[in-house]
């Protein structure tokens, strides 16, 4: 898979893969993918729900010899912080 | 904060204000519950860059504390929020996992003879052991994988472990009483219609076989009571505990799906609670292996009840027509434990995971019950 940047957090606890992850997505272009390598467990289900909020969006994610890869596409670029949630779907009418 | 500090706060109903911020399904599969404890989930990646969003839901005059799965997020959002200017901040030392593990003993009652009888509450899995110690012996009934616990409680009470036994082989815990039996040299009792596929040496816990503890002979006295699983074996302690392991609760009562016969098992649970109970004397104590809900705890932590008041408030034990009683167990059942298919080959003895991967099976609430949804 092309990817534009690798962020290696090999080693790194909770929250750091994501922290990690956060401020190199900020430094992508929409439309560039970024890859994070991990080895926190806890990062599958983090990563998952982070790129769901943030929707961005999560091409793949793997396992190798306890290494988590995920590969993520940067689908606009976050201005600011969400307040609040958004609309959840039982919402819509 | 440490989790046996929480679980004082907990135990005493003190208020206090928590700020889960782990992602949301692990939140909704699994909380810290307490009668004075109110709690939010905002997932720590929402608190990176600003903590704002916490600020705005959470009350400033009282005590907080800020809980992730492991440790490290927590003490990440906390130090944001003291930098943010809040006062009275606190994260939860070892996060989930230590709260998922912590102990807190409570005595039960003294024995005829002098001895005592403790339950080990797991406040935050819901799951409860015991410790029967009389005249220097002790025998731990439905021992948990932190054996160091039982064994460091027995020592300070002078006492040598004599025995353990699992009431059944359970499917929402890993058993440390045969771990503990090999450590101190005591005799490891289970079921044997439950040990058919196990890979080790036991002792047969059957009817007729009474265990002493001490030298007065305080009374195991072992019931068989299937349901649950088809080994499931209750005990009469003393001649006035009955400690019945996962087939009754205080508030409900125990499941028959776990080893995949819920169909075949439904009329030995009814038969067992409806019958075989029904024979026993109502006003002994009833002691289970588990506590579904946080209001099942009574002063100081114990979970215990009347069984004659459980045959009255019980909704398991007061369901008179026989087709309801096996829908009610076999339909519509809560999500089974995590890992329970693991965690049940775990103790047959088949599968030996190491010890981060039994803490992970471990995690989550226990869900034995038919009435906890």
């Amino acid at each position: 898979m092309n990817t534009d940047i690798t962020v290696d957090t090999k080693g790194m606890a909770c929250p750091m893969p994501i922290v990690k992850a956060k401020k190199a997505l900020d430094s992508l272009q929409t439309g560039q993918v970024m890859e994070v390598l991990s080895t926190d467990k806890g990062s599958v289900k983090d990563f998952q729900a982070w790129v769901k909020q943030t929707n961005h969006e999560l091409i793949q994610h793997v396992e190798e010899d306890g290494v988590y890869k995920f590969y993520v596409r940067k689908v606009y670029k976050i201005s600011g912080t969400r307040k609040g949630p958004l609309i959840s779907p039982r919402h819509i009418r | 904060m440490t989790a046996g500090e929480l679980t004082k706060i907990v135990l005493n109903k003190e208020e206090l204000f928590i700020l889960d911020v782990r992602n949301q399904s692990d939140f909704d599969d699994w909380k810290i519950e307490g009668e004075s404890v109110e709690i939010i989930n905002i997932p720590y990646f929402d608190l990176l860059d600003s903590v704002d969003q916490a600020l705005e839901q959470i009350p400033s005059d009282k005590r907080l504390l800020v809980v992730c799965a492991k440790e490290g997020s927590s003490k990440f959002v906390a130090e944001q929020l003291v930098e943010a200017g809040r006062t009275n901040v606190s994260y939860l030392e070892g996060g989930m996992k230590s709260w998922s593990e912590h102990l807190e003993p409570v005595k039960i009652g003294d024995l005829k003879d002098g001895g005592s009888l403790y339950q080990f509450v797991r406040i935050g899995k819901g799951c409860l052991s015991y410790m029967v110690i009389s005249s220097s012996e002790a025998a731990v009934i439905d021992t948990f994988r932190m054996t160091d616990v039982f064994e460091r409680f027995a020592r300070e009470q002078g006492a040598t472990i004599k025995h353990t036994l699992d009431t059944h082989l359970h499917a929402d815990h890993i058993s440390g009483g045969r771990k503990l039996a090999e450590q101190t040299g005591a005799t490891y009792w289970l079921p044997p219609k439950d040990a058919t596929e196990v890979t080790f040496p036991y002792e047969k816990l059957e009817e007729g076989r009474d265990i002493t503890v001490g030298k007065t002979k305080i009374k195991i006295q072992p019931i068989y009571s299937p349901g649950h699983t088809v080994g499931s074996t209750s005990f009469i302690v003393d001649d006035e505990y009955l400690l019945t392991g996962d087939i009754l609760f205080i508030e409900s009562i125990g499941r028959p799906d776990l080893a995949g016969k819920a169909e075949d098992w439904v009329g030995d649970l009814r038969n067992t609670l409806y019958n075989r109970y029904k024979g026993l004397a109502q006003d002994l104590i009833v002691l289970p292996a588990h506590f579904g809900k946080v209001t099942e705890l009574g002063e100081g932590g114990r979970v215990m009840a009347r069984l004659s008041d459980l045959y009255r408030d019980n909704p398991g034990l007061n369901i008179q027509d026989e087709e309801t009683f096996r829908r009610t167990v076999t339909v519509n059942l809560p999500p089974q434990p995590n890992a329970y298919q693991e965690i049940r080959q775990t103790n047959m003895g088949k599968i030996t995971p190491n010890e981060d991967e039994q803490r992970e099976m471990e995690i989550g609430p226990n869900r034995c019950a038919v009435h906890d949804k």
